[in-house]
Order: structure tokens, then sequence, then C-alpha cells
């Protein structure tokens, strides 16, 4: 099978598509709930508050430094989910293959799928495959989507900013965006860059472990950490202060950002949240951020005040002061 | 940590800081020309740090900016010919034409790459032999030399499918034209780093020999700014003008003559029109006959039209420093970076986007 490609008739749900699902995806998502090949997954949930989250991943390249859009479309769900409070738990998946996709990228990225939802100890309990003709979609597009369990206690919201919480991010930002745009332009920067993609839940927990008064948790993914902190500032309705000299850079993404023009506060992550923490539980729950392996780069970045409401001010490396605004679009690399 | 980080010693920019506002008598008012050191500026957040005396007002140097309307008509009319591939750089694709963008062309299907360097234009002409490529030639001294290369290698090569729509700009003229407005009152030019690596502290001298204006070449790190600012504050307390160049580490005092033989072997200075500023005399570069035919405006049949429909923005003033952006009655109102009505507010150097994103519709 190796050196075959995807055809219309593995989408057919004929003998083809059931070929497919039993040589390939069975093995590697081997679990009760997605074996016995119903229209959906049952199950028990637990009391309390449940979390459910959807998000679809186009990226391209689809191989990338630090990971694929298979362990991509597992992470992103798996930290939405996350971002909820919530102990992620089950997850769908759905797949638009383009007519004539290797075979053996397909085997590669549901192995990476398999190895991010071990990873992240959730199961993918259902999913569906779809193959449209070539030309109808770009090589292959995935969509998850899960549910978790929120824990008793937990209020996490990006309405739940208070004055005098301390933000917290988990790690260097911009890694993901910049790798993709080096990777798909094919710029020739002598730069080792990979991708910071990875699951958050164990990172979360780990947090929710030290205090419920966690405010708000966000992944930020597109748009950075600025239009996190924006959308935030202006959901709660506070005013939010950052420190640039704060806030973690790998000096290879500064440096590419620099010669391109572009801000790494706009940059999306994979693998990063922002925290809203209490005051008095702040430094503790940074001692635990920094004991993860995902966090250990982790550093108090801000504060929220009750000043400027709806509004993201950083005091400037150089102790200037300027305003942090939202991305209007993707941003663009300048001319000179 | 970071790059440059030297350049960036807050100690060091808090201490040139207040020698400015010791040396400062008065207002002053100085103009940074270049996009990238108005964005530099609000960045870092440059006039925080500045005494209330010291006016920093943005000129016309982003050279999206400075695009005429007409001319982003013509690139939106190359990119809606057929079998034709458009290249440009990333900043030109929301700029809004009279009823177009590259952007909303893009959407549309036609061909449109966003590039980082014109020769990956010859690449793509040379991979689609059936195809015209064209390339969307915006920018300053900073890249016409590139631009120029790519043309000599073409030439070379045989490529004939490959061609520029050329709206490249030359700073010094426009200096002048700013120099000579009486309506201007600029004390001191902050004048642009990457422009001069190519033309030198030297190619000013014409420009400063006739007008006598404190000029400072300037580097882009917030000590560099600072510095240059400290000077040219110095010049204009003492009374003693003088055209120094304080980015010594990148300028040369004649600049990159190779770059400028290459620049001068396939374009000829000719007048060319700025976005709100008009007709600058000899600001302008246009192919020479032997490379007429790299030309796209003439390969093409592309004219430029007598009238431009007004688009109400106040470029214009914004560009030449004499009202700032929040002063235009368009802006942060029927004018933001989501829909935009001039370029200052979509290029990544414009002045009313670095209002809008680093200032939020203060006064800076």
């Amino acid at each position: 099978m190796k050196k075959d490609r995807i055809l219309l008739d593995h989408g057919s749900g004929g003998r083809m598509a059931n070929r497919l699902i039993a040589e390939m995806m069975l093995p590697l998502f081997d679990n009760p709930m997605l074996s016995r090949l119903d229209d959906g997954a049952s199950f028990d949930i637990p009391d309390g508050r449940m979390a459910f989250s959807t998000d679809s991943y186009v990226v391209d390249p689809l191989f990338f430094p630090g990971g694929n859009i298979g362990d991509l479309a597992i992470n992103g769900t798996v930290n939405d989910i996350a971002m909820c409070g919530a102990l992620p738990l089950y997850l769908s998946a759905g797949l638009i293959i383009e007519e004539g996709f290797p075979m053996q990228d397909l085997e590669a990225i549901l192995r990476s799928m398999s190895i991010s939802a071990e990873k992240a100890g959730v199961k993918i309990v259902t999913g569906d495959t779809k193959v449209v003709p070539r030309g109808a979609a770009d090589k292959i597009f995935i969509n998850t989507s899960g549910i978790g369990q929120i824990p008793e206690g937990v209020n996490v919201s990006g309405e739940n900013a208070r004055p005098g919480d301390k933000i917290i991010v988990s790690g260097t930002i911009g890694d993901h965006g910049i790798t993709i745009l080096h990777q798909r332009e094919g710029l020739s920067f002598d730069a080792q860059m990979k991708s910071d993609s990875a699951p958050l839940n164990h990172l979360v927990a780990r947090m929710l472990n030290i205090t419920k008064n966690i405010h708000v948790l966000r992944d930020p993914t597109r748009g950075g950490v600025a239009t996190a902190l924006n959308e935030i500032a202006a959901k709660s309705n506070v005013g939010i202060r950052i420190r640039e000299s704060d806030i973690p850079v790998k000096k290879n993404v500064a440096g590419f950002c620099s010669i391109l023009g572009l801000d790494p506060l706009f940059v999306a992550n994979e693998g990063k949240l922002i925290a809203f923490v209490e005051k008095r539980h702040a430094d503790e729950v940074l001692r635990a951020v920094k004991e993860d392996s995902c966090g250990r780069d982790a550093r108090i970045i801000g504060e929220v005040v009750s000043l400027h409401c709806g509004k993201v001010i950083m005091e400037t490396a150089i102790g200037g002061e300027r305003i942090v605004n939202m991305l209007t679009g993707e941003q663009l690399p300048r001319i000179c | 940590m970071k790059p440059n980080a030297h350049y960036q010693n807050p100690a060091f920019c808090r201490s040139l800081a207040d020698r400015i506002a010791e040396m400062a008598k008065g207002q002053i008012r100085i103009m940074e020309v270049c996009g990238t050191h108005t964005v530099s500026i609000f960045r870092h957040g440059i006039r925080f740090l500045l005494p209330e005396s010291i006016l920093l007002v943005s000129g016309p140097g982003c050279p999206v900016c400075v695009t005429d309307q007409r001319d982003i008509d013509a690139f939106i009319k190359l990119a809606g010919q057929d079998n034709t591939i458009i290249h440009t750089f990333g900043d030109l694709m929301r700029v809004p034409g009279s009823s177009s963008s590259l952007q909303k062309e893009k959407a549309e299907g036609r061909d449109i790459r966003i590039v980082y360097s014109a020769t990956d234009a010859i690449d793509t002409a040379m991979a689609n032999p059936t195809k015209q490529v064209v390339f969307a030639g915006v920018g300053f001294e900073t890249t016409a030399p590139t631009i120029a290369a790519s043309v000599v290698s073409a030439k070379r090569m045989g490529i004939d499918n490959y061609s520029i729509y050329c709206t490249h700009k030359r700073v010094p003229p426009a200096l002048d034209a700013l120099a000579s407005d009486r309506d201007m009152h600029i004390d001191g030019f902050l004048l642009p780093g990457h422009v001069s690596v190519i033309i030198g502290r030297k190619g000013y001298e014409p420009f400063f020999q006739k007008y006598r204006i404190p000029s400072a070449i300037a580097g882009f790190e917030p000590v560099d700014i600072l510095a240059a600012i400290l000077r040219l504050v110095e010049m204009i307390t003492e009374g003693s003008p003088a055209l120094i160049n304080a980015y010594p580490r990148a300028v040369p005092e004649n600049g990159n003559a190779t770059a400028r033989k290459t620049m001068e072997t396939v374009f000829d200075t000719c007048d060319a029109r700025w976005r709100g500023l008009g007709v600058i005399p000899g600001s302008g570069l246009a192919f020479r006959d032997e490379y007429a035919h790299f030309d796209a405006a003439r390969r093409f049949g592309i004219t430029f039209p007598e009238n431009c429909p007004p688009s109400g923005c106040q470029c214009g003033e914004i560009l030449t420093g004499k009202i700032t952006p929040p002063q235009c009655p368009l802006y942060n109102k029927a004018c933001t970076p989501v829909d935009p009505v001039g370029p200052c507010m979509v290029s990544s150097e414009g002045t009313c986007a670095a209002y809008y994103n680093y200032a939020a519709g203060d006064d800076g």
C-alpha cells in the first residue's frame, strides 16, 4: 500500500473505504468506542459542566519542522478545550482528502494524530473520511471536535480578567508561525526553527492543581499574543499592561521578524498559553508552569489594570510606551 | 537575548533622551522621512521618551503610500490580463485602487503572488514560459537596484516574458520638494538609513547645500534614532546646520557604487507623480531605451489617465507632515485598516497605520 495514492473510491463508503479504515485507521486509533464503527460514539458523561470545541486545519505546508497537520489537528482542539479549563476526553476527526494524495503521507499524518492523542490522553471516538476530486481541496484538510470535563470550581473565560491579575505566558512566542512562514516561502535564512505544536492539557491541569483562581486561559494561535490580549481586554472591559522586555522570544524568531518587518506579538503559536491568574497565586502557578516540559521559558509578562479599559499598553524595552493593537489581517512582509 | 540588544539599551536610550531634553530650546519640528523610521519610533515608544518640545512629523518615505492611485489601478489592470502572473511585495496587496485591490483581485482568481525579491519573479518567468510575469515595481533607491539587476539578468538570459511596471522613486528630489514648500516648517530631517546605504551621505549633498537644513542619516534601532535626533537638536539650537551620517556602520560616504551603476544602466531619471504630492521633477525612474522591452506599461499599452477620482483622504497633508493622521476627517472613521481609503492606512510603514496601531487614535 506504501506507494499507493488516495482514490475517489476511498471516500465512497464502500469496500475501499472500509479497507482504509480497517487497515490504516483502526490500528492507530484503537478504542472500543471507535472500533464499533457505529454512526457515532456513545459514552457516559460525568456530572458537572462540559466544554465542547471544534477547529479545522488547513496548514500549508503539511509537514514542517516540529510537526505536521496531524498533530496540529489533535493539539489544537485539545488546547481549545483545555483553555476552557476542561480536561479533554474525546475527539472526533473528519478528513477531507484530495484525490491522488499519497497514501504514505496520509499514514504519516494519521500516525502523528495517534501519537499526539496518546500524549494528550484523549481518545478519537468517531470520524469521517471524504475524498474530493483533484483540485477541489488542497491535499488534505482535517477537522477535529472535542469535549472535555470542567472540574468543580473552575470558571475560566475571556470575560473573567480582573484588575490585579498577573499575566503568564508559558514560553517563547512566535515559534510556530515563523517556522511555517519560513518553510512555506522557501526562505533561505540559516535559522533552525521549530514549531511549538504541543498539547497543553497536562500543563493546565498542573496549574489548576495549584489554584482554581485562574481567571482566563487562552492559546494565542492565529493573531498571536497581541490579538488574544486585545480580545480579553475588550471582553473583560479591563486594561492590560505588558512589558516588552519580559516577553520571551527566541533569538532566531526575533531576528527573522526583524528582517521581514513582522512583530512576534502577532505571530501564531500552537503550544503556548496565556493565563490570567489572581495575584496572590501568580508566583506559585508560574513555578508549576516552569516545571512542565511545555512551560520551561514561562514568564509573567504583565498585569491587568483598571485604567484604559479595552486597551493593551506595552512598556517598550527602551522604557517607552505604546498601544498594542489587534491584527487586521495576515501580517505581510514589508518592502524595505 | 534579542538581536541588536545593544542598540535597545534602556539606560543608554534614557540618557540620550535626557540630553535631548536639556539641549532643546523652544519647539523643534523634525521630520522622519522614512516609513521604517516612523514605525520604529512608534513601536519602541520613542516619542514617550522625548520632551514635548520635540515634534516628530512623518514624511513621504513609505513607498506604497506615495504610489499614485492610477498606478495601483494599472497593477490591477495588468492582473486582469489573461495568462499573466503578477509578482508584488506584500505591502501592496491591500492598497485600494479606484475600485478594487490586488488582494480582492487574487480572491477573484487572478494569479498574484507575494515575493521577497525580484529574482523570484525571474524564476517564475522561466518556469512559466507561456505566461507573462509582471513585477509591480514599487520602492525607492533601496529596491530599485535589485529590480534593475533582475532586468539585466533577464536580458542576458533572453527571458522575454518578464517585465516591470516601474513606479520607483528617488528620495532627494522629494526632499527638495518638501524643503521648497513655504507651508512646511521643518527644523531638521532624519534621513532614511536604507536609501542612504545606496546613495551615501554624498547623495544628499546638493539638497543640503541648497537649503542648509540640519540633516542626519539614521539607522533604525532606538539608539540610532535618538542619537541622530540629539545631533539634529544640537545643530538646530546652535544654529550650525550640517549633513551628517549618524549611521556609519551601514552607510558609506559614497553609498554603494555598484548598486547605483546597475540602477543607472537600466533606468534614467524622469518626472514622477507622488500620491498626494503631485509631480516632482526628476523623482522617478524610467527604463532606458535599451531596456524598454522590459517596461510593462509599454509592453501592454497601459496609459496613465489624466484625471484620478478623488478618494477624499488627505494623504498629501499627512505625507508632508502638515497634519497628523487624527486630523484627517476620515481617520478612524471611514478609513481604518479593515476598510482603508488610502495606502497610508494599509502599508505596514504607513503613517496612518502607525498611528492607528501604536497610538490608537491618540495624537502620537
